[in-house]
């Protein structure tokens, strides 16, 4: 049952996460066009003329049969084809191209500062276990994760663009054809946002992690044997604490690109948040399906990663495939 | 003097270790100040989101003044974005928010437990077809899911409700699946299938108690984060009516002039991250005296 | 097994006044521990679960685990006192002149590093070898002297490529690499199978004798420990109770304890029964202020209780912690009686295993079982782990799926599973596990799991709370023990729950798969008393699964022996263990360890 060494399970795993993207995309298809009703009705409204009607429905393709609709909608996205946008007409590849190199840029830069930060204080937090250190970022890290996102953004904005003080403007402006980094000042408070947001919670489950390893028997032993400190940490704690780690890293990414959602809503950044806030306020289904279909496409392919990358760091996974 | 004797004394009935049980985690949890404090902010909003109503001077939607007026006597706390009274909305605000998060978070929660036991329990195809399904809720975003929902159907009750608990049952499954997968194993368990205990005993009487420490953590976690959800998307914009009473959406609507009149923002913030600490607080004070149990219950 | 070492007579390793307590609270783990060992030489320290041995062992290295510490005493090894060093100067100290071999070598060895390279770290921890090329030959003679391969495909290896046995070498292997003064071994052949714990333990005494390295063999196995070390230390509620020469306190101890422990010891030949010791070790802030062994001891008088008896000098070179001792040493040792006459089942057989075979995953593990039980019959079913005795086992029980053949009991066949077997069959036939940490659900009170099976098969209320008093009165626990939940008690104790639970609804069968190999030697012995005593009582027929040869003689009077998946031997335990026809029988018996040998 298994066999094929490592890359047969990769290519396992990779089938099983087309597997899962299929029929989220069933799932994603069916709940916005294929609902019983009419939904070009229930995209207009009650008070929608037949002609009106008439028209969406052709824009559509609504005539044609529920498979082919899917089935055209499908090969589309494989193509690179995302439909038109109901609001303004335009290509939906073309209307997000930009947003999405945005918001990729946001989740960069936070990503750089957030993994970094909650690698550290996760594994500086377990090496100095309820010592100060610990216990005070243990607590802040605690609150922090329970406050949601948005309140988060709010808070900095109320403290540091309006109300307290007015260093950093309270929402991003960029003018059309320009690009946020364009006026560094406008990113930081989305990203520090975005870093407060996610942080805390991957830097408990690294914590736990690391724990986990430094309690183990082998870095017992390992002391027992003499080694140096810096030695038991370095070469028999950090090898064994680099698959959770990696896992950590998908966590946060994963988080990251769900934070965004809403704090691009927050500061009014021009980006997929933001696109698919309007989509959904607007009912522009196409804009709605392909920002579904392209996030699930980034946490599969994040879990993907994240679980060869452990298989491949702890050996006895290794060779018992 | 007595011969070496091989009658049994009567055992000393000695306490190798005392007697702890899910009640007694709630117990101990309770002991620490962490706890107590976010019990205390908890029990506080929910008492103001519940009977907030009853004290409120004006009802959400009457007229007190001018749009963004500061505190006054008319209105303690000022006026919003169409003139009304922000304190009043303040006082209903919480009601819509708590409820639908509460449902959701037992929705979650109970469809989560059940899925994950199931998994746990079956370690055959069942498990394998069972978490493949969660993967697939699981690929995306919580609040991705609960916008999809939205944008067909429209920002409905029971829409959203539905929305967040199905996307807080994977996780519920997943935590519960990880909890039971090693009780599973023990002999205990296999005791009872010898006896020929049904499969439903099984899972309730056997399995469901020996998990009951990481699920009360889970469901604090849980409700901690639909409350952020169900505000978050009523701060989108989606909540079951566009100008209802709604501390997301009050903070949505009133932060264009959040420099003038910071109250209808600050308001709504507040209580919403006092609720969230307080249920976090709760959640980690549960976590840490399971914690101490399990670290003192050794296996021999 | 005589002394021919000539070992030098100075002590390299004195131990004096070591204590040890909870951190923080005042309250002794260990106390009063004081003993020395000369070069070359293997002392045991035995004791059994609680008694402190694995702490002192630890302390030796001046290291203590989490929520321990030590708090007064002095370990000098070759007059350096490791207690008294700064941890900084005790690090260089660790793998060079003390070094530790753990219990289990697969948890102790790092998964993600190559055995290679764990074993190279100790020396260039400790600046051994004048450069890369001395240190890799220093590591390939060290695998030639536990008997590993020494090349360098073999030593790329990670841990989980090697079986138990060889990563316990491997332990072995690093703990002598920097040739210490003194070795301190936890218990590491816990878990191994008889053979090769043979190996093992010729392994530690050819290293010890050949670099006079002194060593500290600390375990609960006295027929292990017999045959290895030739001075014993035996601890007791965390204090030292006898230290003294291992053939005199095998064959006349002076301390009650211990002749009750000897007492418990399984043998092969000699007296069948095997004694236990009543009640339960005190704890950690529970010792009373007298001797800690008074409440179980059969000469106590009430100057033992007034105080603690010091711990004095009966002869040259044995010491006793007991103010009657020279009475007690006087007395024969319990289990010097006859042989038991035994007799021989007869009648057609309860339970019938017909051909059968299992598998696990598509691959066989059990090839074309017959046995007969019957009524009345304790058979015992023997073998190493992976002889497939336990499949064989949950299979007869109704918790195996995977297999073939017929099973038949009372007439009437079994299907596979338990659950999906007649009520009354289900009822005739009980299994008892051997995890008592693990077959008791911790969330519900002794009632409530003694009376499970009751509820299953129909009787419920009053009569069924009668029936568990009347059931935990039988196994020497009084009906208190009901309203109690299973932390509460020791592992003997949970294991009398066990067996409650299995004959409260009066079956005919009892299948006890290794129900006292999780117990201390004491307990074992009376569990195993327990067993025999119902089993004559209510008439049963009993399937003894255990992997303790010795053990068999006291509760058995048929044995099967298994290996690889089948049955190789099977008749009356005495023509079987004295007259072994198999190989692999044979080579068992010669492989396990016996008292006999050091009483003779």
């Amino acid at each position: 049952m298994h066999s094929g060494g490592i890359w047969g399970f990769i290519l396992r795993r990779t089938l099983l996460g087309l597997l899962v993207l299929a029929i989220v995309s069933i799932l994603v298809f069916a709940a916005t066009q294929a609902l019983p009703g009419d939904p070009a009705r229930a995209i207009l409204g009650r008070s929608a003329t037949p002609q009106s009607l008439a028209a969406l429905r052709a824009k559509l393709n609504l005539g044609q049969p529920v498979l082919q609709q899917y089935w055209n909608w499908v090969t589309g996205l494989l193509h690179g084809d995302l439909g038109n946008s109901l609001a303004n007409q335009e290509p939906v590849s073309t209307y997000l191209r930009p947003l999405l190199i945005n918001s990729a840029f946001l989740v960069f830069l936070s990503g750089i500062i957030s993994i970094p930060l909650a690698i550290a204080i996760g594994v500086w937090g377990a090496v100095r276990r309820d010592k100060a250190f610990d216990v005070g970022s243990s607590l802040i890290t605690m609150l922090l994760a329970a406050v949601p996102e948005f309140v988060v953004g709010i808070i900095l904005v109320v403290l540091f663009a309006t109300v307290v003080v007015q260093w950093l403007p309270a929402v991003t402006q960029v003018p059309p054809g320009g690009r946020p980094w364009d006026d560094m000042t406008g990113m930081v408070l989305p990203t520090a946002t975005l870093v407060i947001a996610v942080t805390p919670y991957v830097a408990r489950i690294m914590r736990a992690s690391m724990i986990e390893v430094l309690e183990s028997d082998y870095v017992e032993m390992a002391r027992l044997k003499g080694l140096q400190e810096n030695t038991v940490i370095l070469r028999h704690a950090l090898p064994n604490a680099l698959g959770p780690t990696f896992q950590v890293i998908a966590l946060n990414l994963a988080y990251l690109a769900g934070g965004v959602i809403i704090v691009e809503y927050v500061f009014n950044y021009p980006g997929i948040g933001g696109a698919l806030v309007g989509g959904v306020t607007n009912r522009d289904l196409p804009v709605v399906q392909a920002l579904a279909m392209l996030v699930a496409a980034f946490y599969v392919a994040l879990n993907l990663m994240a679980d060869i990358a452990t298989i491949l760091v702890t050996p006895r996974m290794r060779t018992t495939l | 003097m007595s011969v070496v004797s091989d009658v049994a004394i009567t055992p000393e009935p000695e306490s190798v270790r005392s007697t702890r049980r899910s009640g007694s985690v709630l117990r101990d949890a309770l002991s620490l100040w962490r706890t107590r404090i976010g019990l205390v902010l908890m029990i506080a909003l929910v008492l103001v989101a519940s009977f907030g109503p009853f004290f409120a001077p004006y009802s959400p939607a009457d007229f007190a003044g001018p749009p963004f007026t500061a505190p006054n006597s008319a209105a303690h706390l000022g006026t919003d974005y169409l003139g009304q009274d922000v304190l009043s909305r303040f006082l209903w605000g919480g009601r819509e928010i708590l409820v639908m998060a509460a449902l959701a978070t037992a929705f979650g929660l109970v469809f989560g437990t059940i899925i994950g036991m199931l998994a746990a329990y079956s370690r055959n195809w069942l498990d394998e077809v069972l978490m493949r399904a969660m993967d697939v809720i699981l690929a995306f975003p919580q609040i991705m899911l609960a916008l999809v929902a939205i944008a067909t159907v429209g920002p409905k009750a029971w829409l959203i409700v539905l929305a967040v608990g199905l996307t807080t049952l994977p996780r519920v499954a997943r935590v519960t699946r990880g909890a039971a997968q090693p009780i599973v194993e023990r002999d205990f368990v296999a005791a009872a299938e010898a006896l020929g205990v049904p499969r439903i005993r099984i899972l309730g009487r056997e399995l469901l108690p020996n998990i009951m420490s990481p699920l009360m953590v889970e469901m604090s976690l849980r409700l901690t984060y639909s409350i952020g959800l169900i505000a978050g998307l009523a701060f989108l914009g989606f909540a079951t009516s566009s100008n209802g009473a709604n501390w997301g959406t009050m903070i949505n609507q009133n932060r264009i002039a959040v420099q003038a009149q910071p109250w209808g923002v600050i308001m709504p913030v507040l209580a919403i991250a006092l609720l969230t600490v307080g249920t976090g607080l709760v959640g980690d004070g549960i976590s840490r005296a399971a914690a101490g149990i399990d670290r003192g219950r050794s296996t021999g | 097994m005589t002394d021919d070492r000539s070992a030098p007579d100075v002590p390299s390793i004195v131990v004096a006044g070591l204590r040890i307590e909870l951190t923080g609270s005042g309250r002794d783990v260990v106390d009063d521990v004081s003993f020395t060992i000369n070069p070359g030489q293997v002392m045991g320290l035995v004791g059994e679960s609680g008694s402190g041995k694995t702490t002192v062992g630890l302390a030796l290295l001046g290291h203590a685990r989490r929520g321990v510490e030590i708090v007064a005493g002095s370990v000098r090894i070759d007059d350096v006192d490791v207690l008294a060093l700064s941890e900084e100067q005790r690090r260089p100290l660790r793998g060079r002149v003390v070094s530790y071999v753990p219990q289990d070598p697969a948890a102790a060895l790092n998964p993600a590093l190559r055995i290679g390279t764990q074993l190279r770290e100790v020396l260039e921890a400790h600046d051994f070898g004048a450069n890369d090329g001395d240190r890799r030959d220093r590591v390939a003679e060290m695998m030639r002297e536990v008997a590993l391969p020494d090349d360098p495909g073999y030593l790329r290896r990670y841990p989980h490529e090697l079986s138990g046995g060889q990563q316990q070498r491997v332990g072995l292997a690093m703990a002598f690499a920097c040739r210490p003064r003194l070795i301190v071994l936890d218990e590491p052949t816990t878990g191994l199978d008889v053979t090769t714990q043979a190996h093992v333990l010729n392994t530690v005494r050819d290293l010890a004798g050949a670099h006079k390295v002194a060593a500290l063999y600390v375990s609960h196995d006295l027929a292990v420990v017999s045959t290895l070390a030739e001075r014993v230390a035996v601890m007791y509620a965390g204090r030292l109770v006898e230290v003294g020469e291992s053939s005199e306190l095998f064959a006349n101890a002076a301390h009650p304890y211990t002749r009750r422990l000897v007492g418990a010891i399984p043998r092969l030949a000699g007296s069948r029964e095997l004694i236990g010791i009543p009640g339960r070790a005190p704890s950690p802030g529970s010792r009373p202020r007298g001797c800690a062994f008074e409440s179980r001891c059969a000469f106590v008088e009430d100057a033992c209780r007034l105080e603690l008896p010091p711990l004095r000098a009966l002869d040259e070179g044995h010491m006793v912690r007991c103010l009657r001792a020279e009475e007690v040493r006087a007395h024969p040792m319990p289990f010097a009686g006859e042989a038991m006459a035994v007799s021989m089942p007869h009648g057609e057989s309860v339970l019938s295993v017909q051909q059968m075979s299992a598998g696990y995953r598509g691959v066989t593990v059990l090839h074309d079982i017959n046995l007969d039980l019957a009524p009345s019959e304790c058979l015992a079913l023997v073998g190493e782990s992976g002889s497939g005795k336990t499949t064989l086992a949950r299979s007869i029980a109704g918790l195996h799926a995977e297999r073939s053949g017929r099973i038949v009991l009372h007439g009437e066949e079994l299907v596979e599973l338990a659950r999906h077997r007649s009520r009354e069959s289900r009822r005739r036939l009980q299994y008892i596990f051997q995890n008592p940490y693990g077959s008791l659900n911790p969330r519900r009170t002794i009632n409530q799991i003694v009376r499970q099976p009751l509820e299953v098969f129909g009787i419920g209320g009053s009569e069924a709370n009668a029936r568990v008093d009347e059931m935990l009165e039988r196994v020497s626990l009084t009906a208190a023990y009901a309203s109690r939940y299973p932390d509460q008690l020791s592992g003997g104790e949970r294991q009398r729950v066990a067996i409650a639970r299995a004959l409260v609804s009066r079956p005919d069968v009892l299948i006890c798969d290794e129900v006292t190999s999780a117990l201390d030697v004491s307990v074992q012995a009376a569990i195993v008393e327990l067993l025999g005593e119902l089993q004559k009582s209510l008439d049963l027929a009993m399937l003894f699964v255990t992997h303790n040869l010795p053990l068999v003689r006291s509760i058995a009077q048929r044995v099967a022996v298994m290996s690889a998946g089948r049955i190789v031997e099977l008749g009356a335990v005495d023509s079987v263990l004295l007259q072994p026809s198999d190989d692999y029988t044979r080579r068992l018996l010669a492989d396990t360890p016996s008292l006999e040998a050091v009483q003779s």
